[in-house]
């Protein structure tokens, strides 16, 4: 059994240590906000916060999560920096798809809580990681500006 | 007058170079064998008291044929050079570009018309152990049958009969690319008598039990030389200068002996240990290109009492100094601070590579993605780095370090700039790689 | 590889041949399939209300439930099918609940396609007054209801906000309170729509009703979709097109924690197991021999080849006006030749679908962009009755024309078929490239002769593989792909005399719709020649093109608009990303919109292109949300990007080479330029606006490359090393 702190709540899972947190989330306990899209740790779909920190979650092992609290999509909207972000997504209509979404709100949110105020070379270098089919972008880099005057 | 003291002149000279030459040569034969540095008195290894270092390890003592056989070819790694990329296992074709031309491995499997399927058992040792053909023609040493000669007749044989077990694969052997003097087969037959001792494994008494099994599998069958040891002008190994780094395939084959600063000296034995049987050490990186295939096809393969006995090993090679600088520490996190005046570097680190390993290069989730400490990365050619770029560390297969490669997606251009991006971030000197350096590497493969 | 080549779907019309043909023609072609309706959702809303027609039901209580008949995948077309009906309804954005339509081609038929499609940028123009008269028709049947309660004359009522009021008495009724009752007033065989001067919504940026959900993670795509004891299933096709299993041992994979079974099927195998990630460890494990079959020797550079050599074949004449062969034998004449590669789509949601086979049935859990095919193609790869078959649709992560395939929901039933209870499928990113039906390759050749200033006759080849004559083989007709020649057809210049043909050419590569479609090749191909042609004849590509185009203000304007707004005739700025900088315009006529795009690159010395500004002008007719036609035009022409500079997929010994994004690339934010939209107002019929922006996005940047390195794209994408050998 490994025990999980999940947006304030504990959770307990019986899976092996090197299962992804990715799959825990979605599979196990039915968390499908957080999404899968490469696997490898090239798109960035599947970012959760691991103490605040994005981090991809198809690459983190279960087993290596510890006390460390995980936030998600589902929890993020209760930190000021979440709400911040959300609001400004639906404000300027980020979103399409959606489906990369959630991974970008999270890599914003955590660019925001480390640096109030980032430019845009900071906001390359947090959110390069995250691709969008859609083709986003213009908007996710007016979303972070709009969420950071807020 | 003059014409004639010209001649003697010019057959002076010759003498001279002559002289030198022999000096020269002999020089290089006439050097240590490759575990002379243990010094003792080697015996036969009937003449051997202790436990036998050939064949099996302890806890296979007792298997039955099929996985002692298997064991065995796992020991000598003929795979990983006899399989081309996606190709048959052991259907043979995987090109090695040497800087005389490109030489691909041929099928060994026992297809009877483009494989091994016809040799006797007398043909097969003429080959492993004297580089010597069916037809009399002769191997070149990219085949590295001055190690495997140390292997004993038994071993030999036993991984020709797991060879022979295999499914046969037809596929024609492809001819090399030699272009003349390097064509001259013949000529290796010079070179073998120079360079191949022809001699099986001789233990030492004075060291243990370990020790020895440890120089059977590095220097017999695990051929670890035939990359991490530098070669002379013949294109022998230099057994002075023993695990001092070498080539392979373009990568380079880091310093392995005891040396503190170049080599492995300060690792510890389970960071050594687990290097080779899971291809990581926490805080060493990873085993990548043609090591991470010897960990994958081989050492992965190995029970822990010979990954231990290798280490064993390992350790009592004397230093070599080399010329590589001592590993940076840990780097700043602050992206933006290390733009580094390469804004193409940092574009490609951010966008592909900080996911796994983080802006401070310590690894965002994954030790094994972890860059600070690393030789690769502190190797100013920035070689490694780039060939980790260009292909990426190998499969994935499950529970090991695994990174995609960026070769077919990214130009020349910005793997160089990657590279000397990582290099000058979290190695000890900036690589200064070129568009130009990448495209050569990428003809390597 | 697991295809369905073989497969069509049913009679039907090209969306060119029925724009063409208007909506006489249709009403004779609507041979619609009768399908059942079965309305079984995970976690998805499900209509209860009564129905007043197809798409507006009423519940007695809460919101009015709208039926969208074309998926949302991105687009916005849950917003805008929902502001037309709202429009009209008289009820607020906040008023509804959006629920997918369920398989029904006769009630929700795409008026352009006559099959149950979402794609082709046809939703505003396909469903803007289907919509806006159910609408219509469902307030008179509200009004009429309230009417005969209160005992007045329908036409003193008013409504607004969901409430009919008689302003006579003060009295209101709420539409649900009515709801009952109008269901049994016969619809009007007319209603007058509103006139545009009283729209409320249309034509306003209404924030999209979908997003709220996608932003907090709560909205269920197919991927996300659980069922009661469900599990979960990896899958691996053969890596050679059309290669099928040999051997397969299992027992490595049933070792791995949580598998449960293995699936063998002919062409694929797949691994079912307690999650997702067990399930792929299973797959690793796996020992899979496959038999190659007759496509392991196709590579890539023999399919170039064996396009170009069709090219010089006989073509089906697509349009002719005037004798252009005979103008094109004297005079000064131009020649050149353009090839795009094969493609992927990779939607960020990967494939997927969930399946429960049981008791003769098939539920179906999935995002598709045909639910009508998903419905028949499991039906017949299980061999039982359409009517046993249901399909429960969902949120789409990314379409882009993959998701109108249905493969991926027959493959999803053949495993299902096997494993006891629901099981979802889910493609890892690898495979679901390796799986992909690919955007085709084409060859484009193009001759022209110029006179004056004036290109006088043109002539404009189009090879390619025929995407329709499998998808919808009415629509292929004559040997004519009215998708593929779409763009080159009907092209806005005034030339005097014009040519246009089409060579149908395939390859074992199968092949499918991919976001631009055919005018990908043929706007690219046409604009880049014109180009061509400018440069050698000395003019400005804008003063040229705009010499040709009094016969299309609605062209004219918008090349006018983008060339102003991006400032045409001053140099591109120096950019830090490249020496060489260089600007390049394009123009479109096609999905029934206008657009013209001015982009600026810097190219270093390496070859490396970088887009440093894009401004693209349209005009896609009336609009009914300017919002989603900017955040469309945005995100085309980001898709467009990406394909310009960065992707190929490349076939070697049967197999596509890419596997995901580390070799399949796209653009990342830090390579976006910035993208400013200019809408042009209009009142005419609206037209799709998908799709345009990647289409006119990639002539403006391979011209901007020709204009700064004078090095021309002829073969799709960008190839850093020849532009670094050429400058
Ligand atoms: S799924 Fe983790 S980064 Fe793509
Ligand atoms: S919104 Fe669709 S992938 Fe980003």
């Amino acid at each position: 059994m490994t025990d999980l702190t999940i947006n304030g709540s504990r959770r307990s899972v019986d899976v092996p240590d090197e299962t992804p947190l990715l799959w825990v989330l979605r599979d196990v306990l039915g968390m499908t906000g957080t999404k899968f899209g490469c696997g490898i740790a090239q798109c960035g779909a599947c970012t959760v916060h691991l103490d605040g920190v994005a981090v991809r979650s198809c690459q983190l092992a279960v087993g290596d999560v510890g006390t460390q609290a995980i936030t998600t999509i589902e929890g993020v909207g209760a930190t000021p920096e979440g709400a911040k972000v959300q609001k400004a997504w639906l404000d300027l209509e980020v979103i399409q798809c959606g489906y990369c979404q959630p991974g970008q709100i999270m890599s914003a949110a955590a660019l925001l809580a480390a640096n109030p105020a980032p430019n845009d070379a900071a906001i390359d270098a947090a959110m390069a990681g995250n691709l969008c089919r859609c083709g986003t972008y213009v908007r996710i880099r007016e979303g972070i500006k709009h969420a950071a005057r807020s | 007058m003059r014409a004639k003291t010209l001649v003697f002149s010019v057959a002076g000279a010759a003498v001279v170079i002559g002289v030198v030459a022999l000096g020269v040569v002999g020089w290089m034969v006439l050097q240590p064998g490759p575990y002379g540095f243990a010094g003792g008195d080697p015996v036969a290894l009937a003449d051997y008291k202790g436990a036998s270092p050939t064949g099996l390890p302890v806890e296979l003592a007792s298997a039955d044929p099929a996985t002692t056989r298997e064991y065995i070819a796992r020991m000598g790694d003929c795979e990983a050079c006899h399989t081309a990329k996606g190709g048959q296992p052991f259907a043979g074709g995987r090109p090695f570009v040497l800087p005389f031309g490109t030489i691909y491995t041929p099928n060994i499997t026992p297809d009877p018309e483009t494989g091994i399927g016809t040799w006797t058992d007398a043909q097969f040792l003429d080959a492993v152990h004297r580089g010597i053909a069916p037809d009399g023609s002769r191997y070149y040493p990219a085949f590295p049958y001055p190690s495997y000669t140390l292997m004993t007749d038994e071993d030999v044989l036993a991984i020709k009969a797991h060879l022979f077990a295999l499914k046969p694969v037809r596929q024609e052997n492809k001819p090399n690319t030699f272009a003349f003097p390097f064509n001259q087969r013949w000529l290796m037959a010079i070179w073998a008598t120079l360079f191949n001792p022809d001699e099986r494994f001789r233990p030492v008494p004075e060291q243990s039990p370990e020790w020895n099994r440890g120089a059977y599998l590095v220097e017999a069958t695990g051929h670890c030389g035939e990359c991490h040891t530098p070669r002379n002008l013949m294109q022998a190994l230099d057994q002075r200068r023993k695990f001092g780094g070498g080539v392979a395939e373009g990568w380079s084959a880091y310093n392995i002996s005891a040396d503190k600063v170049s080599g492995v000296g300060d690792w510890s034995a389970e960071q050594l240990a687990a290097y080779l049987a899971a291809g990581h050490a926490k805080g060493r990186g990873a085993a990548s290109g043609p090591m991470g295939e010897a960990v994958e096809l081989s050492l992965s393969h190995l029970t822990p009492s010979d990954i231990a006995a290798i280490v064993t090993y390992l350790r009592s090679v004397p230093p070599v100094a080399g010329d590589l600088p001592a590993l940076a520490g840990a780097a700043p996190a602050t992206p933006v601070l290390a733009s580094l005046d390469n804004p193409v570097g940092q574009r490609v680190f951010q966008g592909n590579c900080a996911s796994c390993h983080d802006w401070t290069g310590a690894g965002a989730v994954r030790s094994e993605a972890q860059l600070t400490g690393v030789r690769g990365v502190n190797d100013p050619s920035g070689t490694n780095v780039a060939l980790m770029v260009l292909h990426g560390s190998g499969p994935t297969w499950p529970g090991h370090p695994y990174m995609p490669g960026f070769g077919h997606a990214y130009s020349n251009a910005e793997v160089a700039a990657v590279a000397n991006y990582v290099t000058a971030r979290f190695g000890a000197a900036p690589s200064g790689l070129t568009a130009a350096d990448i495209a050569r590497l990428r003809e390597m493969e | 590889m697991l295809r369905d080549l073989e497969d069509n779907h049913g009679p039907a019309l090209s969306r060119r041949a029925l724009l063409r043909g208007g909506a006489a023609v249709l009403g004779g072609l609507m041979i619609g399939i009768e399908l059942p309706v079965r309305r079984a959702r995970a976690d998805e809303p499900a209509s209860t209300g009564a129905p007043l027609n197809a798409f507006v039901h009423v519940p007695p209580e809460g919101r009015v439930e709208l039926i969208m008949p074309s998926v949302e995948m991105g687009q916005g077309a849950y917003t805008s099918q929902a502001m037309c009906l709202a429009e009209e309804l008289d009820i607020g954005l906040d008023q509804i609940i959006a629920i997918h339509a369920p398989p029904d081609q006769p009630k929700y038929g795409n008026p352009l396609f006559v099959v149950q499609a979402t794609g082709g940028s046809t939703t505003t123009m396909a469903w803007t007054e289907p919509l806006r008269k159910a609408g219509a028709t469902a307030r008179a049947m509200l009004v009429a209801a309230a009417a005969a309660e209160w005992g007045v004359d329908p036409a003193t009522l008013t409504t607004e906000k969901g409430m009919v009021s008689d302003p006579g008495s003060g009295r209101t009724l709420a539409y649900g309170a009515l709801a009952d009752r109008a269901a049994t007033v016969p619809p009007a065989a007319e209603v007058t729509l509103k006139d545009p001067a009283q729209f409320r919504l249309i034509g306003t940026p209404a924030h999209r009703i979908d997003t709220p959900d996608k932003a907090v993670g709560k909205t269920v795509y197919g991927i996300d979709v659980i069922r009661p004891g469900m599990k979960f299933a990896a899958l691996m096709a053969s890596p050679v097109i059309g290669g099928t299993v040999a051997r397969v041992d299992d027992a490595p994979a049933l070792a791995q924690p949580g598998v449960r079974q293995v699936v063998v099927l002919d062409d694929l195998v797949a691994v079912v197991a307690d999650n997702t990630w067990a399930a792929q460890q299973g797959l690793a494990a796996l020992v899979v021999d496959w038999t190659a079959g007759p496509h392991a020797g196709l590579d890539q550079a023999q399919l170039w080849a064996d396009i170009e050599k069709a090219s010089q074949g006989p073509g089906v004449v697509a349009q002719k006006e005037g004798e252009a062969l005979a103008a094109l034998n004297g005079g000064t004449l131009f020649e050149a030749s353009y090839e795009l590669p094969f493609l992927a789509h990779t939607p960020m949601e990967p494939l997927n679908c969930t399946v429960h086979v049981h008791d003769g049935q098939c539920e179906i859990w999935v995002g598709t962009q045909v639910p009508g095919f998903c419905q028949m193609g499991a039906a017949k790869a299980l061999g039982i009755d359409p009517s046993k078959v249901s399909v429960n649709n969902h949120i789409i992560g990314g379409g882009f024309g993959r998701r109108l395939e249905a493969d991926y929901a027959k493959i999803a039933a053949r495993i299902a078929a096997k494993v006891d209870g629901p099981v979802k499928v889910t493609w890892s990113r690898e495979e679901d490239i390796k799986q992909d039906i690919l955007r085709p390759l084409y060859h484009d050749r193009l001759k022209a002769r110029v006179e004056n200033g004036k290109v006088t006759a043109w002539h404009h080849r189009v090879t390619g593989a025929s995407i329709l004559a499998r998808w919808l083989p009415p629509a292929f007709k004559n040997g004519i792909d009215g998708d593929a020649v779409d763009g080159a057809v009907d092209s806005p210049y005034g030339f005097d005399s014009v040519l246009v043909e089409y060579i149908r050419h395939e390859s074992p590569v199968p092949v499918g719709f991919w976001r631009g479609v055919g005018p990908n090749s043929s706007v690219f191909s046409a604009e880049s020649f014109l180009d061509l042609i400018a440069k050698q004849t000395g003019v400005d590509p804008v003063d040229f093109r705009r010499g040709m185009l009094d016969k299309t203000p609605r062209a004219l304007a918008v090349l006018n608009a983008a060339a102003a707004k991006a400032r045409w005739g001053t140099p591109a700025p120096a950019s830090p990303s490249g020496a060489r900088v260089g600007r390049g315009v394009a123009l479109m006529h096609a999905f029934g919109s206008f657009l013209a795009c001015v982009a600026d690159v810097a190219i270093a010395d390496s070859g490396d292109v970088r887009v440093t500004r894009v401004v693209i002008a349209a005009d896609v007719g009336r609009v009914i949300n300017p919002d989603i036609v900017v955040a469309q035009i945005q995100g085309g022409a980001t898709f467009g990007i990406t394909t310009v500079l960065h992707d190929a997929i490349t076939i070697e010994g049967g197999s596509i080479q890419q596997s995901n994004f580390h070799d399949y690339r796209l653009i990342r934010i830090d390579e976006m330029p910035a993208i400013e939209v200019e809408i042009i107002g209009s009142t005419e019929k609206p037209g799709g606006i998908g799709e345009p922006g990647t289409v006119i996005v990639q002539p403006a940047v391979a011209n901007a490359i020709f204009a700064a390195t004078g090095v021309q794209l002829t073969r799709m994408p960008v190839d850093p090393a020849r532009i670094a050998k050429a400058v």
